[in-house]
């Protein structure tokens, strides 16, 4: 549905391995179009200034703050969501490992939690905890204290390591 | 056979199962308020009030109107048909001013943030852009910030109109506290100040409200802790009888208090939809949330402790100025944290007297109220400096001082001068595994080598009981409609699975896991096959939803009750047709079985029997395979629990910065029901005080008031780099008044950490003469009390 | 928190975008990173009428070390800065600051040329460049210019900037033997802008400091060598390089105030001292 009088422009990328022709208001944020536009709600909105992780998605391979794109500017890139991250199975470590290990309780932060988390051990299989809480420094979690997520992220590098 | 009240062995009840739910939220299936769409909805934006106190005139609506996208732009005047104005009142504070508040400030704004203008449009940025459009006159009047200076003759008012700032007064107590410090061997002292803050749940309240003027009914999909509350206020403020107005609860992103209040925005957004015949949504920004959700603890304590000569405590004298807020919160009243701090002092020690003074102070800030703790945690860090700074005269060790005052088993239950009611205590259990837990030999041993290193470290303790689980004179007696009960429906389905419905709210403790795995030990059965909703108050039944750690307490309760109803028609049915008696059959696991065990039915057949062959069934038999029970806890005002917790923490002497190294908690809270849910609650708890301790605060600035610390950059949160790793111990004393003996859990962590590293600090800087008694402790505090840095004008 | 409406535009080659800053001026704002300007933009705080995209732009990201020249394009992420081997053999110091820049997804879009044309006060990168001894090379419609660092930064969010100007790349001097680079920073947690931060590259003939450059970050509004400072370390040492610090033109603030920021500016340079 198009507003009236809302500046728009067209847009074509791929999210979770999906093409996807559209055309975006030029100011909503990537985080907004890809909940609200193509009803991707597993990442979510805390902040809109960047600090919270909430709304991280992976642009180009990389973790990015969704709510510090627009969506126009992720044409003709690869976005994927924790929906695509969870339909292609590349974080089902890490999953099991928060799920057993309780780290997560109200689950807000955990879809940016865990593209983070993966991110990290893509770059660094045998993080220490120390390593973990730098590299997990930017979401913000209010629930768990962040001590089942250290030890959830741990389980789940010395599980892909085995 | 087990009687009928005992806990089976080997039970779901005490596993350390993870929450089902969350398999879900792990994939980013989270169905939170602003995940749900409604056809034909529009978009909220509110004009806030920029400045903390400000008379104001809309002299134009009209170009906001004109843009395109805009629908309506609405006042107080609009509204006023459809909403009436709310007044805190309550029968436990007599004498409290709270002034008249509506959905939408009329004439004057009195916090900043205030909601003034309500914006629908066809979207939230064009919402946005019409409130750029609104002319809107303000007159800035004097704002009312510091709660001292709020309380002198010579403040100007935060509201105009009031003879003065005073919200409520009152000074309690029992016991000669004068004689008591007469002939006390020692008197120690501390005045602590404790910042106001907030607390940021990472989802940011938010309304989808839809009005359906056809059937004249309103649903309400709402992130709250309480939706059946939010029935009662949104059905009396708006005129409707409950059964035509629909609270949702889904997901909810956190609550931890926040999320337990009537608040006028939202009460705004379901109006606006009455008014509009159209769904309405609204999300508050993390601005706004800042700005708008209830603050709190923000106090002035001065304190004095008596001890006699054998270092036993002889009395607590207290004076407690509370920043209030403008308004208290509706509908409970921002006393109730004031309250629950002065009861909270000296709660886990035997002492013969005890006076409060308490002055709550109205200020031009949003209001406070109810925050995971309730005042708790200000209450024990006066206490715990008190007890800290009396080992320390007594040239005596900490551990030691506390351990000689702490209430015996001996003389419980006991009411102590405060009033606070202490009740199957288990300090000494607990002691004793606290004392094992935390090895304080070695640490001490570890501490020692680190001070040689040169670095500054200091270990503090706290002693910590909290009130959980509030029974219903806690609110009854004060006339305010606050359920302290709940009622769970537990329901056989024709396949043999079970369906729960009940009255506890969802808010990511894990409470419904707990009940699945409660229901399933009462009626017998693997917790696979039980499903259970909340949060809808279409088809949840009514009850106290989520606060005051009372879901395992009291809805726990109702869950077993319910679901012993169900297993006795069951057995009952089963006998009936297996030609048995029902004492002579149990349920395991889906299946009954005989005296021998052996299996003589499956749960499946008898329900398939009972829905769809009623005709095999014998004359008279009327199986009742919906089971309902609605529990209040008769006795016990609150259940108190018990614990222990230590802070390892270094200071940078130079920089001021604070390290919390380590962390540990004892607590018993009863029964476990989920030992592993429990055990994060008390880690989530724990950050939550540390963030109070050291690094959240609400500030404002001195001139004008305006409200300083308004995005998450200004506002510091704990990540994951300052939160330190947690050791979490147990002791399970059941209470002896319930079956399952669980007590409140889930906010014991945040009672004691600010207590623990206010002394651990304290600890660390006594090598070098210097304390504090602030919080949050800054790197400023650090280096002004070690005269790095000149004292703060 | 949605944005004021903005045109777009997204041009594809550098004279394109050029052409847009000498048309617009200051009513275009550019987008690289946008880390700090989508907050800034989501607050309302700023409203240009156009963003000009540059992210299509090629040749804008290349790290390149030739001739003792670490030369770091304007758009290359803070993240790629961080992992290059050429960085960390030539510029060590900014590998050092990157570690405590922000957060791993912030890293993966922001920019070393919009942490520089921002020019906040308590950012780590202008202190870098200016303690490194930099050159900004900048263009617009008009030509290329070259900045040294150390005249770039005027005070809080102001450059020497021309509002039809882009920042094209960052020379740097390669480190050369005898010296070394540090960067230490305090803050309240990990990622956060610096309560005071320093940036220093010291040349040592055995242990004596002959030359330094040192530039702080969070102590002044405006990011500059420490020229006196600088002088008296060499001239005097360490400890009354420490006491020189007094003459800092510190910013004031509530929640830190100016004595703060000098006390912090004397730890940093006294710990950075003691440790190279």
């Amino acid at each position: 549905m198009e507003l009236t009088d809302e500046p728009m422009a067209e847009m074509a990328c791929t999210v979770n391995g999906v093409p996807v022709r559209t055309r975006v208001p030029l100011r909503q944020s990537l985080v907004d179009w890809l909940r609200h536009g193509i009803g991707l709600t597993g990442s979510h909105v805390g902040c809109e200034h960047g600090v919270c992780g909430a709304c991280h998605v992976q642009v180009g391979g990389r973790v990015v703050r969704g709510c510090l794109m627009l969506a126009v500017q992720v044409d003709g890139e690869v976005v994927e969501t924790i929906e695509g991250a969870t339909a292609s199975g590349r974080i089902r470590a890490l999953q099991e490992a928060f799920f057993a290990r309780a780290a997560l309780q109200c689950g807000f932060c955990t879809p940016g939690m865990l593209l983070q988390a993966a991110e990290l051990l893509a770059a660094n299989p045998d993080p220490s905890r120390t390593e973990i809480r730098e590299a997990l420094s930017g979401n913000y979690c209010r629930c768990t204290g962040y001590h089942a997520i250290v030890d959830a992220v741990e389980a789940a590098a010395a599980r892909l390591r085995a | 056979m087990s009687p009928d009240t005992s806990l089976p062995e080997n039970g779901w009840i005490g596993r350390p199962l993870p929450r089902a739910a969350t398999r879900r939220l792990i994939e980013g299936r989270g169905r939170y308020t602003d995940d749900h769409a409604a056809k034909g909805e529009l978009h909220a934006a509110f004009l806030r009030s920029p400045f903390p106190h400000a008379a104001f005139r809309i002299v134009d609506r009209d170009a906001a109107r004109a843009l395109p996208g805009i629908r309506a732009v609405l006042v107080a005047e609009d509204l006023a048909g459809l909403c009436r104005s709310w007044r805190c009142e309550s029968r436990a504070f007599p004498g409290l001013v709270s002034p008249e508040q509506g959905p939408l400030a009329r004439d004057r704004a009195v916090y900043q943030g205030e909601p003034v203008v309500l914006v629908l449009a066809d979207s939230r940025a064009v919402a946005e852009d019409g409130l750029e459009l609104i002319g809107i006159d303000w007159e800035e009047l004097p704002a009312v910030t510091d709660a001292a200076a709020a309380l002198e003759a010579s403040s100007p008012p935060a509201h105009q109109g009031l003879a003065s700032n005073l919200g409520w007064r009152t000074e309690f107590g029992d016991g000669d506290v004068e004689a008591a410090f007469a002939v006390a061997a020692l008197v120690v002292e501390t005045q602590l100040t404790f910042t106001r803050h907030t607390g940021v749940p990472l989802e940011a309240r938010a309304v989808l409200a839809s009005y359906d003027p056809s059937a004249e009914a309103l649903e309400v999909r709402l992130s709250h802790q309480i939706p059946h509350q939010m029935q009662v206020h949104l059905a009396e403020l708006l005129g409707l009888p409950m059964g035509r107005v629909r609270v949702i609860a889904g997901d909810v992103g956190g609550g931890f208090g926040i999320k337990m209040h009537v608040y006028p925005d939202e009460v705004a957004i379901c109006a606006a939809s009455r008014l509009v015949g159209r769904p309405v949504r609204y999300v508050c920004d993390r601005i706004e949330a800042m700005m708008a959700d209830i603050h709190a603890r923000e106090h002035v304590m001065r304190a004095r402790m008596a001890v006699d000569a054998e270092g036993r405590i002889l009395a607590f004298d207290l004076d407690d100025i509370q920043g209030l807020g403008a308004y208290s919160v509706y509908p409970r009243s921002s006393t109730v944290e004031a309250m629950s701090v002065l009861r909270a002092v000296g709660a886990p020690y035997r002492f013969d007297a005890y006076r409060a003074r308490l002055r709550c102070a109205l200020q031009n800030k949003v209001p406070t109220g109810q925050y995971r703790s309730v005042g708790h945690p200000i209450g024990c860090a006066t206490t715990e400096r008190l007890v800290e700074l009396a080992a320390r005269a007594r040239g005596e060790d900490p551990l030691e001082f506390r351990r000689r005052n702490l209430v015996p088993e001996a003389i419980m239950p006991w009411t102590n001068p405060a009033g606070g009611r202490m009740a199957s205590l288990s300090h000494a259990a607990c002691l004793a595994e606290f004392e094992r837990l935390v090895d304080l030999p070695v640490l001490r041993a570890e501490i020692a080598a680190m001070r040689a290193q040169g670095r500054c470290v200091g270990l503090g303790l706290a002693a910590v009981v909290e009130y959980t689980a509030s029974g219903p004179a806690a609110y009854g007696l004060a006339h305010v409609p606050v359920a302290a009960m709940d009622t769970v429906v537990v329901t056989l389905e024709p396949t043999g699975d079970l369906v729960v419905r009940a009255s506890v709210a969802e808010i990511g403790q894990g409470i419904q896991q707990g009940i699945v795995q409660v229901v399933a030990d009462a009626v017998g059965i693997a917790t696979s096959r039980v499903t259970i909703h909340t949060g809808d108050t279409g088809n949840a039944p009514h009850g106290g939803g989520a606060w005051a750690s009372r879901g395992a307490a009291i809805g726990g309760e109702a869950a077993w009750g319910a679901g012993r109803k169900l297993r006795a028609e069951i057995l009952a049915a089963a006998a009936a047709l297996l030609q048995s008696a029902p004492e002579r059959l149990n349920l395991r696991d889906g299946q009954v079985i005989d005296a021998t065990g052996m299996p003589r039915m499956a749960l499946a057949d008898l329900a398939a029997t009972v829905f769809f062959r009623g005709h095999e069934l014998p004359a008279g038999l009327q199986p009742q395979f919906t089971a309902t029970q609605q529990y209040r806890r008769e006795e016990d005002v609150f259940l108190t629990t018990n614990g222990f917790q230590a802070s390892l923490v270094e200071v940078d002497t130079d920089t001021g910065l604070v390290t919390a190294l380590r962390h540990w908690v004892v607590g018993d809270c009863g029964r476990l029901i989920n030992p592993l849910l429990v055990d994060e609650q008390v880690r989530g708890g724990v950050v939550q005080g540390i963030g109070e301790a050291l690094l959240e605060a609400c500030r404002y600035d001195a001139g004008n008031g305006q409200f300083l610390t308004g995005t998450l950059a200004d506002y510091l949160l704990p990540m994951a780099d300052n939160a330190p790793d947690i050791t979490v111990g147990h002791v399970e004393t059941p209470y002896a008044g319930s079956v399952l003996g669980a007590k409140g859990a889930g906010e014991a962590g945040t009672c004691g950490a600010p207590a623990a590293v206010l002394n651990a600090v304290n600890d660390a800087l006594a090598s070098l003469g210097a304390h504090v008694s602030e919080m949050p402790i800054t790197p400023a505090v650090i280096l002004r009390a070690l005269g790095t840095l000149e004292a703060a004008p | 928190m949605k944005p004021a409406r903005f045109g777009y535009a997204r041009p594809d080659t550098l004279d394109g975008a050029l052409a847009i800053l000498a048309e617009q001026g200051v009513e275009a704002a550019i987008l690289a990173g946008g880390q700090s300007l989508m907050p800034m933009l989501n607050l309302r705080m700023a409203r240009p009428g156009l963003l000009l995209d540059i992210n299509r732009i090629p040749g804008l990201d290349a790290i390149a070390l030739s001739g003792g020249v670490l030369t770091i394009g304007a758009r290359a992420r803070h993240a790629e800065v961080l992992a290059s081997p050429l960085v960390r053999e030539a510029a060590p110091m900014l590998v050092q600051a990157l570690a405590h820049v922000a957060h791993p997804a912030i890293r993966n879009r922001g920019t070393l040329g919009g942490s520089l044309a921002l020019a906040d006060p308590a950012a780590e990168m202008p202190a870098c460049i200016t303690a490194l001894g930099a050159t900004l090379v900048v263009a617009s419609a008009r030509g290329e210019r070259r900045i040294a660092a150390e005249t770039f930064f005027l005070g809080v969010y102001a450059t020497t900037l021309e509002p039809d100007e882009l920042v094209l790349r960052v020379e740097i001097p390669a480190i050369s033997p005898g010296w070394s680079h540090g960067f230490h920073e305090v803050a309240r947690r990990h990622g956060d802008y610096a309560m005071a931060g320093l940036a220093l590259a010291l040349h040592r003939e055995g242990s004596r400091v002959v030359e330094a450059r040192i530039a702080f970050c969070g102590v002044e509004a405006a990011t500059r060598r420490q020229a006196e400072v600088e002088a008296v370390l060499v001239a005097q040492g360490a400890e009354a390089a420490c006491a020189a610090l007094a003459g800092l033109d510190a910013m004031a603030g509530a929640e830190v105030t100016a004595a703060h920021r000098i006390h912090l500016a004397r730890v940093l340079l006294r710990r950075a001292l003691g440790q190279a």
